[in-house]
This record gives structure tokens, sequence and C-alpha cells, in this order.
């Protein structure tokens, strides 16, 4: 991968998508073949990635603005600058003044982006997204992946990004990489050479639904075989 | 840029809060009403003898004739239930830390707690008292080993359920088993924990009660044990109501410290 890139992974549920992303975080070993994250092998988790799950994942014991900064307090970083840059990245998912509240006060979407804050507050160099918006309904999603296109443009980081959804990969990437099961394994890598901001509906779409077709045939295609 | 809408839970206003509220007590407030009603006429209606089924009017009165004894036997049953509920809690947890952390203590640990757990407890109460004497010690015991179990088990499967997202997502932060347990199994368990506890706390009144039956110079079941050996039913009866009501005073304490510490118990779709 490139640096700075947004990849998404593709593919039919079973087909090994997640398992990749885990073994980038180092969080199962690999069977075979290794990962290299700035040159170092991964052989444990990293101090420099960040996660995002399906789930918030949020601890309902800590408020909005704690959650946010678990990793800062288990990495062992500086809590003042760190309160700083919370509060800035609760600002930019539109957030600011919902610091103190609980999780379970908030929408599925609110979570979700609170998850996205706390992903991104020990300003990692890698941010592995596992079908971060799967479990929210169709406008949420929507709306949070123009808005994660957006903080991805004044954040940049290299982005995994594992998901089901065609368009959205396609809107979202510079490579879409297309993944098959038995064995699970990358079967194409495609470009998406479309200028940003990307949108979903008429012309934007027009723009990327090229790709969007080529990855739907790869997807469907090995299917049949 | 995208306008960002959205929906706010509505806080329950506190007149409405009150209202529920006042529903909410008034249902079991006549329950208890109508049997209290039911048990007298039925006293009257049959004529039992106040030795035999005293009525509700007895009881009362009972209470009231034995006032100056009552509160001193309450407080020490009180004593008693709590000091055992808390050797329970002291030691029930972090047992059930090590039989959640490891397959080979759940193997050595659990084995013992479960044959200690079948036997009696009221078969072990005058060996007890042979062994610690006629003092507090053997009534705390038999509390204790009442309600460890509960405890045990209940923090056992919390700690083993935490959400597997939680337990990655600490992971991938380079988290040390230590961080893991303290930022996420072991606040993830309280709900679990609170579990172990409300059940707990019924079964402390009740051992303190056995140790008493079996052998005391004091208490409510000492009392319960002396007055029917009196004939002095009233007595009795006055005893058990009062450890009933401390018993169900106690589980709601521990209900609204729950609601303190785990507010979130209730808001398990995080």
């Amino acid at each position: 991968m490139r640096p700075n890139e947004f990849l998404s992974l593709v593919g039919r549920s079973g087909c090994g998508k997640s398992t990749l992303l885990r073994i980038l975080a180092g969080l199962v070993p690999a069977s075979a073949g290794s990962v290299e994250i700035a040159g170092e092998a991964v052989r444990g988790p990293r101090r420099d990635v960040g996660i995002m799950f399906q789930r918030p994942a949020l601890m309902p014991w800590r408020s909005v603005v704690e959650n946010v900064l678990l990793p800062v307090e288990i990495l062992g970083l500086d809590r003042r600058a760190a309160r700083r840059e919370a509060a800035e990245l609760l600002e930019l998912v539109g957030l600011a003044g919902f610091e103190r509240q609980r999780p379970w006060e908030l929408s599925g979407g609110m979570q979700q982006r609170v998850a996205l804050c706390r992903a991104l507050i020990h300003q990692p160099d890698v941010l592995l997204m596992d079908e971060p918006f799967a479990a929210l309904d169709a406008l949420t999603r929507e709306e949070l992946s123009l808005e994660l296109q957006r903080i991805w443009s004044e954040r940049r980081t290299t982005i995994v990004f594992v998901t089901h959804g065609i368009a959205e990969a396609v809107v979202l990437s510079d490579r879409v990489a297309v993944m098959t099961p038995r064995p699970g394994r990358i079967t194409r890598i495609v470009d998406v050479p479309v200028p940003r901001p990307r949108g979903f509906g008429g012309e934007a779409h027009e723009a990327t639904v090229g790709a969007e077709d080529e990855v739907r045939a790869l997807l469907f295609e090995r299917e049949a075989a | 840029m995208n306008v960002v809408v959205e929906h706010v839970p509505a806080r329950r206003t506190p007149l409405r809060r009150l209202g529920r509220g006042a529903a909410g007590w008034f249902a079991p407030l006549a329950t208890f009403a109508a049997l209290l009603v039911a048990w007298h006429v039925a006293t009257r209606v049959f004529d039992w003898p106040i030795w035999l089924v005293p009525s509700p009017l007895d009881v009362a009165d009972a209470t009231w004739e034995y006032r100056s004894l009552l509160p001193r036997q309450l407080w020490v049953t009180l004593l008693e239930s709590l000091a055992g509920f808390g050797l329970a809690t002291v030691v029930g947890i972090p047992l059930a830390v090590l039989i959640a952390a490891s397959r080979f203590l759940e193997r050595t640990i659990y084995p013992v707690l479960l044959g200690l757990n079948a036997v009696p407890k009221i078969a072990i109460a005058p060996i007890l008292i042979l062994w610690m004497g006629f003092g507090y010690g053997p009534k705390i015991l038999v509390s204790f080993l009442l309600c460890v179990f509960p405890i045990v088990i209940a923090t056992a499967t919390g700690l083993r359920s935490t959400p597997p997202e939680l337990v990655e997502l600490t992971r991938s932060l380079c988290a040390s088993q230590a961080q893991v347990f303290r930022k996420a199994r072991f606040p993830a368990a309280l709900p679990h924990v609170f579990v172990g506890l409300k059940v707990a706390i019924s079964l402390a009144v009740i051992g303190a009660v056995i140790g008493e039956f079996v052998g005391a110079s004091e208490g409510l079941g000492w009392v319960i044990v002396n007055s029917g050996a009196n004939v002095n039913t009233s007595l009795a009866f006055a005893a058990m109501v009062l450890l009933s009501l401390m018993s169900v005073a106690l589980f709601y304490a521990l209900v609204g410290l729950e609601r303190l510490l785990v507010p979130w118990a209730r808001h398990d779709d995080v």
C-alpha cells in the first residue's frame, strides 16, 4: 500500500476481509506471509494503528470524551494535549457539546462518530475500519461515509476500509481490493481515478459508476464460476 | 457541508417520574393490605387461638410490647448478615477473577466451591458452633458460606462475557493483560456482579438466622426460637416480619447502589 492511501476491501461474507484486518492490527497472527508497516514486520498490536469496528464498542461507564481518550490512557500519552485534540475531533464530527453525555444517550450514528474520534485521537498512521457503517441505517450510513471523506481530506492517514457496500467503497477509496473466498485472497485491485470530493447521487454518481460496475462484475463473476 | 441533525432521547420529567413511582408503589402496597385483611378475617372466622395463629393486630401488639428488645436483636442480626455478606464479597470477587483468569485455577477452585456449596448449611452450623463457640463467628461464617457462591458464579460469568470488541480494542492499543482487565473486563462485568450481590444479600440474612437458630443468645433468629419454646407465637411472627422487612430493605439498598454505580446496566445496547 501507498502511504496516506484509502484502500477498501470488498468481498462476500466469509472471504477473510475481517481476518485480514485483524492480521494488519496484529490481533491474530498470519498463517503464512507477513505484514509490514513502515518497514517493520507486524508481530503484535502497534501504537500507530487506530481501529474501528462494526459496533461502536464504546464503554458505557465512560462519558463520550473519556471514551475518546481511552487510547491516550492506555498508551500513556500526554493528557492535556489529548484533551484539546479530543475537543477538536468531536467538533470535527459535529459532536461538540456532547462531551459529558453517556454513550447510551446517543444515537447509533453519533456513537459511531465517537468511535471514529477514539480511533484518531492518538494520530495513528494507519486506520483500520471493519465495516464501520454496516450496522447503521442507510441514510446515516451515506451521511457518515461523506463525513469520513471530509475528515480524511483534512487529516490524511492510510485507511484500510472493509465493507460490503460497493458504492461506499468506490466513493471513498483510491483503490478497491476485491476479495474472493476459499481460499481467501485478493483477486484484483480496481483503481478509482476520480477527483474528490465525490458523492452518491446524480452527476457525482456518474463519475464513479464505471469503477462500481467493474467491482460488481468481479464479485459476481467469481460467484458464478 | 453536512448539517447534522440528530435525535437526543427525551429525559423523563420529574412529574412523570413521580406519577410512575406512585403507580409502581400502589400495586404492591394494595396487595399487602389485602393479604393482611384476609389474614385478620381468617383468624376471626375460624377462631384460631392466638398461640396457634395470631392475627396481624396481635403481631402489632407484640411488636409494641417488645419494643425495647426487638430493635437490639434486629441490629445484631443485621450486623451478622452484613459481615457475612461483606466477607463473601471481598473473598468472592477475587476468587471469581482467578477462576475467570485461568482454566487451571478454574479446574482447581471450582470443584471445591461446588462441593462446599452442596453441603447443607444447616448441617454445618452445629459443627461451626462446636469449633467457634456461641459468639458472632459461626453466624457470620454460615452467612458467608451461603452467599459467597452466587457472587462467585455471577462475577465469573460477567468476566467471561466481555463484549469481544472491547477486548480487541484495548488489545489493539498494546494494552497489557492488567490494563485489559482494569479498563474493559472488570467494569464490563459489574452489572453481572450486582446480579450476584442481589441474590446473595437475602441469603446472607438467612445464613445469619440459621446460625442463630442453632446456638445463640441474641438476634432475631434467637428471638424466634425462644418465643417458640415459650409459645409466644405473636412475638415469633413479629420477629419474622422484621426479618423480612430488613431483607427487603437491604435488597433495595443494593438496587439503589446499582443504579448509582452501573447506570448503564439498563442500557446494554451500546
